[in-house]
């Protein structure tokens, strides 16, 4: 009897034992993970659902809310010129920037995963460019764009070019952007083909010569199919990045001149912190929102279309 | 890849390393001109009369803003190490309730762009007194360092179990031996993580932007743009400044490549 009760005993003290470890050691994980758990829970499931709730009222972010429904997200596309303006810059700078950027950017990778002597320099001077600020760099751009006495005219007038008035023409500000978010991004999709061509496997295009298959065809049919997944990446990254473009067009323009540059971003920005319309730069954002993971679905669903999976 | 003989090679790629480094040689070297000679047709890339006395001008005006950034720095990266680390050995290595469905939730949260809760999160700030206070600048962004959770949970779990163990056997709590023993083993993470947030919060001209109203709190990058006419009087003194902003990020980038690109090609591509 004595020995039975004993027995009981133990057992219940090893379960509480147990218990109380089991515990402690989910205490022990949750005050690891607090401040992430405690910084997300705050800084962004709280404020998303504000902004849900925001996108659907007339606010200005002080006096009191007014529910309007749906009625930011119509008046978009009725009667605001500047939103599809805006829109349209925005599609034009990232249609315009992201074949240039991963072209070139393929270009530079192809030279630099060659061995040759210097490499390193060549490829830290291609690099460099996208480690700098864009305030300091858009402005040295800004001066060379200038029409009169800025480098790129100066330069075109040694060899007989009349260049055009760049960020003060409405139809040359945005190339000129343009451009320099093309020299400043090229670093990241070159060092990400680069990472892609090095791990290529060597084989297949020791076979492809012994098949007799040019540095051009070896190229075409083995390299660029292989590198597919990393062009998939790339797209989807960089126009998520490219359509959110604020820096370089709050540096060299401002939007202008006139509406030229202002993309959309840009017109959120002054919706809600300069003219104090922040229900309707809430339901921007959303619409925003919807166009990028519209565009990212499908081009994650289009990819069995090209992109090659060894 | 034998498209094009060696020679071609170093052209072209000289040709467009003058085409990367061209700009930030002119900005240096317009720093070192005089303000009339600034501005040249033909255009100059080289100074010739080493104007270092405009570098004297500008850290007179600029020590302020250029403490600001540096301290903003600091606080990001420090902060983003210790939540993510702590974050990322709990996911790897402890065993808890509603690990695994926490840890998706924070992935998952990934996903949003940004730009869905700046302007709410600007009203909270506005809510609890924040606005034009430092705090929006690193608070947020060392609470919620997502993506260096998932980098360090893969760095944590790659660590030999034996290693815990030892540590164990010996009596240290599970703090020490995070702390002591584990952490030291992901160096290389922890220094990819560092540099990618120094860069960022150094780079960051949106979030003082919006933030920050008193030139006092005000960062380099920002008090370049906004302050220019102020500050910055001649063309001269803005590179002066424009430089001081870049050589420091060129600096760490040379300084830690290695873990940038290994950064890079981490958050990037997995095969």
């Amino acid at each position: 009897m004595a020995t039975i009760t004993m027995a009981r005993d133990r057992g219940t003290v090893q379960v509480a034992d147990v218990r109380r470890a089991r515990r402690r050691q989910n205490l022990t994980g949750w005050l690891f993970i607090s401040p992430i758990v405690i910084g997300v829970v705050a800084f962004q499931f709280f404020p998303i659902l504000v902004s849900m709730v925001a996108s659907l009222t007339d606010w200005n972010g002080i006096a009191a809310p007014k529910f309007v429904g749906l009625r930011n997200f119509t008046s978009m596309f009725t009667d605001d010129p500047l939103f599809l303006q805006t829109f349209r810059n925005t599609v034009y700078f990232t249609l315009a920037s992201i074949p240039l950027t991963i072209g070139i950017g393929l270009v530079l990778a192809l030279l630099c995963a060659r061995p040759i002597r210097g490499v390193a320099f060549f490829r830290t001077a291609y690099f460099a460019p996208y480690v700098t600020n864009v305030v300091a760099i858009g402005f040295v751009w800004f001066w060379f764009f200038q029409p009169d006495n800025g480098v790129i005219n100066g330069l075109l007038q040694q060899v007989g070019i009349g260049g055009p008035q760049w960020v003060s023409s409405s139809s040359w500000a945005m190339p000129a952007v343009i451009m320099v978010s093309v020299w400043q991004g090229i670093g990241y999709p070159m060092i990400i083909l680069l990472a892609g061509l090095q791990g290529l496997p060597n084989e297949l295009f020791e076979s492809g010569k012994l098949d007799g298959a040019g540095a051009w065809q070896r190229l075409r049919f083995i390299t660029l199919p292989l590198l597919t997944p990393h062009f998939l990446f790339l797209l989807i990254t960089q126009f998520i990045s490219t359509f959110q473009v604020f820096g370089l067009i709050y540096v060299m323009t401002k939007g202008g001149p006139g509406h030229a540059t202002s993309v959309y971003i840009y017109n959120i920005y002054q919706n809600a912190f300069s003219y104090g319309k922040v229900g309707y730069a809430s339901a921007m954002s959303w619409v925003l929102f919807v166009v990028i993971a519209a565009v990212t679905y499908l081009q994650w669903k289009l990819q069995k279309r090209w992109v090659f999976y060894t | 890849m034998r498209l094009v003989s060696k020679t071609s090679q170093y052209v072209v790629m000289s040709l467009f390393a003058v085409v990367f480094l061209a700009p930030l040689v002119w900005m240096i070297s317009a720093s070192l001109r005089p303000e009339a000679k600034v501005l040249s047709v033909p255009p100059k890339f080289l100074p010739t009369d080493g104007q270092w006395d405009n570098y004297r001008q500008v850290f007179e005006l600029i020590p302020v803003f250029l403490w600001n950034s540096v301290k903003l720095a600091g606080l990001n990266v420090v902060g983003v190490l210790i939540v993510a680390s702590m974050a990322g050995y709990a996911f790897a290595r402890l065993k808890f309730a509603g690990r695994d469905i926490a840890f998706l939730v924070l992935l998952g949260t990934s996903i949003i762009p940004g730009i869905a809760y700046l302007i709410p999160q600007y009203i909270v700030f506005q809510n609890i007194g924040w606005v034009d206070t430092q705090y929006p600048l690193w608070v947020p962004k060392v609470l919620t360092p997502v993506f260096a959770t998932f980098l360090m949970r893969q760095s944590f779990l790659t660590i030999p179990q034996e290693l815990e163990d030892a540590g164990k056997i010996d009596g240290a709590s599970t703090f020490g031996i995070y702390w002591r023993i584990m952490l030291p083993q992901t160096k290389p993470a922890l220094a990819a993580i560092g540099v990618f947030t120094f860069l960022e919060s150094w780079n960051d001209l949106f979030g003082p932007l919006i933030y920050i109203t008193s030139e006092n709190l005000q960062t380099l990058p920002v008090a370049l743009a906004q302050f220019q006419g102020e500050y910055f009087t001649q063309i001269s003194l803005l590179m002066c400044g424009a430089t001081v902003s870049v050589v420091p990020v060129i600096a760490v980038f040379l300084f830690a490549q290695r873990y940038f690109i290994q950064g890079i090609t981490m958050t990037g591509m997995k095969g």
